[in-house]
């Protein structure tokens, strides 16, 4: 059961963004059955990121000029932490049909070889002290903690003056990563309500359940943009945990079709030696 | 094609040593010296299986088929992979990146240990379904027990070499169990991992086992399991002895020859198989983390505990036993019980009749329980241990272990239906 007690700080709930139709369709929820409310917070109101954990990655690892902008993004926004140290850079440029002369131009750090595996030039150890922690390296991120994860991690930063980076997230609490795309996406806060839920053996637990996310600042990207900027950069990583994926899936189909083919002679087979058992 | 006659039995086929066809050249030289014809004979040609064998008689072979993908793509992997704990995770990466087709190789093989224990699970079934494991089968069943318990620790040990977050987690969990053990438990649990954690020794260890001794063992195993199997003679869906009827030319009368009747119909068996492997490995080699757990894709950490530990799905009917218990030594030795208790199933099954076809509603019942409670404790282990998942798991592990320890009441108590003489057979 849980009891909402609207706070103060949260600021009053003013919803002049949302069109009058979606404000009416909060009320006539609000007006429902009281059990739906207390459900689900997402259900209350259509508010910014309200739905953040139903949001879906969707991309598509064959969509190559998508690969690629995810692949520019990746140097240009991600690399100057993180390592995708199972990954050489040849491999991305065969595999995205990036000719070896645009690799160099365009993408490989200063002074790296194309046979190289794709590091960072930031020491562990310094990052380690800046940070308090190294940046995980991202080969096989998308793999460990699914498209889906890294897609809403990029898009639920916000503002928060009590983290020492200045920044917090919704899908990694606490996080030690700074909102570095924030020149991008803009900034924005985050507004939580204090829920009370009777605790397990009675009595009851203060919760502070995040509610929505209310814009401070634009970016240099639309809301829009910025969500095919994450996109593009999940899609290339998701690429990056498993290079062979496209490859795997295209043999895939001839080998089940040779299978097939294989089975339906083989039963063939069968049928005409079983004749004889009556 | 060999000429057959109107009982499906073919007319000449070479009985053993005794009218040996006359060969010459080169096959006779050999047959002199190495028994090639006479094995041929009293394992293929020679050996006569019962001819009504349903879908469920597919997995036996199947089995086998498994047993050589894992041994050769095993052999393959232990050419690239690098046991250590620097160096483990790494070296599947590399499998997985920059061998040739390394990645289709590893597919296999981990996509291989899940099919091992579907086919296995499957085999295990049909004996409970037609009662293989009756008289005269005892040692057949005894040995393939043995088969599927070697597997299990040939699973478990293979699963700890990636040296994923899961990995380690998962060989904590289950390295601990014998900690529980009264007295040796604390020192046998060192004396296992070879440190005071699950370190670089316990991964090297663990390593040598699974490529050289457990495989050697499994090979023995399923040796002894088809010898004994050969000198029994498969049951069949009718649980009726088809040595008993024989023809005129000694031969059973329900029977038909191994090769090449059963060959080219388990041929067909494998295309499907086949078809259904290929799908998983080319497709969703990981099986929505089931085949492939999310967690182990990180390097192992003792630092970080993955937010649930469980093991891969065909461990977790006996994980959720053990944690349906809130003692940690009584929940081991529930799940040691309820592996075990397959061990006793011969001589816990008093019934007059080997086959569910004749047997009560009493067995059917139970048998249906059984596998429900198997299935169902097998999602409970994948959850987190808390609330309704514990109850309910509770409730499974006791209609697991009843179905075995009240086999012998309920298998007398109940009417049987009267078995017919000869096997059941519709000709296709």
């Amino acid at each position: 059961m849980r009891i909402e007690v609207d706070r103060g700080a949260a600021g009053p709930r003013t919803r002049s963004r949302i069109g009058l139709a979606l404000t009416l369709l909060a009320a006539a929820l609000a007006c429902g059955p009281v059990q739906a409310a207390e459900e689900a917070a997402s259900e209350e109101a259509p508010a910014l990121g309200a739905d953040w954990q139903s949001w879906r990655a969707r991309n598509d690892v064959t969509d190559m000029p998508s690969v690629q902008r995810g692949a520019r993004n990746f140097v240009s926004y991600c690399l100057g932490c993180h390592s995708l140290k199972y990954q050489r850079w040849s491999r991305v440029g065969a595999d995205l049909g990036i000719p070896e002369a645009l690799l160099q131009q365009d993408l490989l750090p200063p002074g790296d070889k194309v046979t190289e595996y794709i590091l960072t030039s930031m020491p562990a150890r310094d990052a380690e002290n800046w940070f308090g922690k190294a940046p995980p390296d991202l080969s096989l991120m998308a793999r460990a903690r699914g498209r889906d994860y890294l897609y809403q991690f990029l898009k639920t930063f916000y503002v928060d003056p009590t983290r020492q980076t200045g920044a917090n997230n919704l899908r990694l609490p606490a996080t030690a990563m700074p909102d570095v795309l924030s020149e991008l996406s803009g900034l924005k806060r985050a507004v939580f309500r204090d829920v009370m839920r009777r605790a397990e053996g009675g009595g009851f637990i203060h919760e502070q359940v995040f509610d929505r996310f209310e814009p401070l600042a634009p970016g240099r990207l639309s809301a829009a943009e910025y969500d095919g900027f994450v996109r593009d950069t999940v899609n290339f990583l998701d690429y990056v945990s498993e290079p062979t994926q496209t490859a795997r899936r295209a043999l895939g189909v001839w080998v089940v079709l040779f299978l097939l083919v294989f089975t339906w002679l083989a039963w063939l087979v069968k049928r005409e030696y079983w004749k004889d058992v009556h | 094609m060999a000429v057959k006659t109107a009982t499906g039995a073919p007319a000449a086929l070479p009985a053993g040593l005794a009218a040996p066809p006359a060969k010459q050249g080169f096959w006779a030289w050999l047959n002199k010296r190495l028994p090639v014809d006479e094995f041929i004979s009293s394992q293929l040609t020679g050996y006569y299986a019962p001819k009504n064998f349903n879908i469920w008689y597919f997995f036996g072979s199947l089995a086998l088929v498994v047993l050589a993908l894992q041994l050769l793509s095993g052999i393959y992997l232990t050419m690239f992979y690098k046991p250590g704990e620097l160096t483990s995770f790494d070296s599947v990466e590399y499998i997985m990146r920059e061998v040739n087709f390394g990645w289709l190789i590893r597919y296999l093989h981990s996509t291989g240990a899940s099919a091992f224990f579907v086919v296995v699970y499957l085999h295990m079934f049909r004996a409970l379904l037609y009662g293989s494991y009756r008289a005269p089968r005892e040692l057949l069943w005894l040995f393939g027990m043995l088969v599927y318990l070697a597997l299990m620790a040939e699973a478990f040990m293979g699963y700890v070499l990636p040296w994923g977050n899961m990995s380690f987690w998962g060989a904590q969990v289950i390295v601990n169990l014998f900690g529980t053990i009264p007295g040796i438990g604390p020192g046998l649990v060192e004396w296992i991992r070879g440190d005071y954690g699950i370190a670089d020794a316990t991964l090297n260890r663990f390593f040598a086992l699974h490529v050289a001794l457990l495989p050697l063992a499994l090979l023995l195993l399923v040796m002894l399991h088809l010898v004994a199997l050969r000198q029994t003679g498969s049951n069949n869906p009718d649980g009726i002895e088809i040595k008993d009827k024989l023809g005129a030319d000694g031969k059973p009368l329900d029977g038909i020859p191994f090769h090449p009747y059963y060959t080219v119909k388990d041929v067909v068996g494998i295309g499907v198989f086949a078809v259904l492997f290929a799908l998983i490995v080319f497709f969703v080699p990981t099986l929505g983390g089931l085949f492939l757990e999310a967690p182990n894709f990180e390097p192992a950490n003792p630092l970080s505990t993955p937010e649930h530990i469980a093991p891969v799905w065909y461990f977790t009917p006996y994980y959720a036993i053990l944690r349906a218990v809130p003692d940690q030594r009584m929940g081991a030795l529930l799940m040691l019980l309820s592996v075990v208790s397959f061990l006793f199933l011969p001589w816990l099954d008093h019934s007059p009749v080997k086959s569910m076809r004749y047997k009560g509603w009493m067995s059917r019942t139970w048998l249906a329980l059984f596998a429900i409670s198997f299935v169902a404790l097998g999602y409970l282990g994948l959850q987190p241990a808390e609330g309704l998942y514990v109850v309910l798991a509770r409730i499974f592990a006791v209609i697991y272990l009843a179905y075995f320890w009240l086999m012998p009441i309920y298998t007398k108590l109940e009417p049987v239906k009267p078995v017919p003489a000869r096997v059941i057979y519709h000709a296709h």
